[in-house]
C-alpha cells in the first residue's frame, strides 16, 4: 500500500476537523486543531520519506555513503511545531479570557458579544 | 439547528474526504527515490560545510522564512501576556508554599542541572547534531520549570527574573535582524550566508553564520517559553478575582 501514509493523514486530519465542528468546550476545540497539524506532520514526513535511508544529518555518517531522507520537509515540519505551539498558547490565553469574562467556555453560550 | 449543522458538516466532510483520497493517489509514491529539493539542499549544506541539513535548510537556505517564523513565535508571546495581564478588578495572592513529596523534591533537582545543560548543549550544536535552537530553547526552559515542581512556586519566581527573559526575548529577534544586515553592509544580502569563513566540516566553528542565527533562536525560543510559562501559571497560581464578583 504506498498511499496508505497519506490516507492516514488525511484520517487525522478530517477527524480534527470533525472534532472542530462538534465541539462543545473551547479547550476541546484548541486540542482539535493539534489534531489537525498533527495531520500535516504526518503527510509531509510522508512525502520526504525515501526507502533505506537515514536522518539528513552528516556528522557520523561520510556523505554520499547512504541515501537520507528529504530534509526540507523535515525543516517544513520544524516550523509547523513551532507555529502550531505558539498558535495553541495563544488560543488558550483567549479561552481563558472567555472563561474569566463570560463564564463559560461552550462555543453555543457566547452568541452576544458583552463588553 | 445542531441536526441541520451536523447534515452540512456531513456533506462537506464527504466532499473533502473524496478530494483528499484523490489527491493522495496524485502525491509521488511514498519511499520512492525521486527528491530532487531534497538533494539540492543536502548538496547546498554539504558546499557550506554544516553537517546537520536541517539546520542549513532553516538558518541558510530558508534563513529568511525563519525570521517570519521568529517573528509569529515573538507576536505569539506578546499576545499571550497582552491577553494573560492583571485586570483592573484582579488582584496578586501570595502562592502557599506547597508541601512536595521527597522524592520528587530530590529527582527534580537533580535532574534540572542535567535537564539545563542537554538543552544548552543541543543549542550549540544545532549544526552538527540533530536539533538546534527551537528545540534546544524548549528544554532549557522547560528545565528551569523543574524548580516548580521540586520546590515552589516561590523558588522559581527567584531564578526566574520576568524583565530580563522579556528583554532577551527582544534582544535576540534583534541580533538575528543584525545578523541579517551585516551581510547588506558586507556587500552582499540579507541574510546572505557569505559572511563568515565556512570552517571546518563537522566542528562547532563550521557552517557560517548557521551556528550564530541558530543561537538567536535559541535564546529568542528559551526566554519566549519561560515568559509565557510564566503568564500562565500566574493565572493559575497568583491572580485571583476580586471577591463579591
Amino acid at each position: 500500500m504506498h498511499v496508505l501514509p497519506y490516507l492516514v493523514a488525511a484520517y487525522v486530519f478530517l477527524t480534527g476537523c470533525y472534532g472542530l465542528a462538534t465541539s462543545r468546550n473551547l479547550i476541546h476545540a484548541v486540542g482539535c486543531l493539534a489534531v489537525c497539524q498533527s495531520a500535516t506532520y504526518v503527510l509531509l514526513l510522508a512525502v520526504g520519506y525515501r526507502d533505506g535511508a537515514t536522518a539528513p544529518v552528516f556528522s557520523d555518517i561520510k556523505p554520499g555513503s547512504r541515501p537520507v531522507v528529504d530534509p526540507v520537509v523535515q525543516a517544513l515540519t520544524l516550523t509547523d511545531i513551532v507555529v502550531g505551539a505558539t498558535v495553541t498558547a495563544l488560543l488558550l490565553a483567549l479561552v481563558l479570557q472567555i472563561a474569566k469574562r463570560h463564564g463559560t467556555i461552550d462555543p453555543d453560550e457566547l452568541r452576544e458579544l458583552r463588553g | 439547528m445542531r441536526r441541520l449543522r451536523l447534515y452540512l458538516l456531513a456533506v462537506g466532510g464527504a466532499g473533502l474526504a473524496a478530494l483528499l483520497v484523490a489527491a493522495c493517489f496524485g502525491l509521488p509514491g511514498f519511499g520512492g527515490r525521486r527528491h530532487p529539493y531534497g538533494d539540492r539542499a543536502v548538496h547546498a549544506s554539504l558546499a557550506r560545510h554544516t553537517a546537520n541539513t536541517i539546520a542549513s535548510v532553516n538558518f541558510d537556505q530558508r534563513a529568511y522564512d525563519t525570521l517570519g517564523e521568529m517573528s509569529i513565535l515573538f507576536a505569539a508571546v506578546l499576545g499571550c501576556v497582552v491577553l494573560l495581564r492583571q485586570a483592573g478588578d484582579e488582584y496578586r495572592a501570595r502562592p502557599e508554599p506547597a508541601e512536595v513529596v521527597r522524592p520528587v523534591r530530590r529527582y527534580a533537582l537533580l535532574a534540572l542541572p542535567v535537564a539545563l545543560v542537554t538543552g544548552l548543549y543541543v543549542i550549540a550544536h544545532g549544526q552538527l547534531s540533530p536539533g538546534g535552537g527551537f528545540q534546544g530553547g524548549v528544554v532549557a526552559a522547560t528545565a528551569l520549570h523543574l524548580l516548580y515542581l521540586g520546590a515552589d512556586y516561590g523558588a522559581l519566581e527567584r531564578v526566574r527574573p520576568l524583565g530580563v527573559f522579556e528583554t532577551t526575548d527582544s534582544l535576540a529577534v534583534c541580533a538575528y535582524l543584525v545578523l541579517g544586515t551585516a551581510g547588506v553592509l558586507a556587500g552582499t544580502a540579507f541574510l546572505a550566508n557569505t559572511l563568515l569563513p565556512y570552517g571546518t566540516f563537522n566542528t562547532l566553528s563550521s557552517g557560517g553564520t548557521v551556528p550564530l542565527l541558530n543561537a538567536a533562536v535559541g535564546m529568542e525560543v528559551a526566554s519566549a517559553v519561560v515568559v509565557l510559562l510564566a503568564h500562565f501559571l500566574d493565572q493559575a497560581v497568583e491572580i485571583e478575582e476580586e471577591p463579591g464578583r
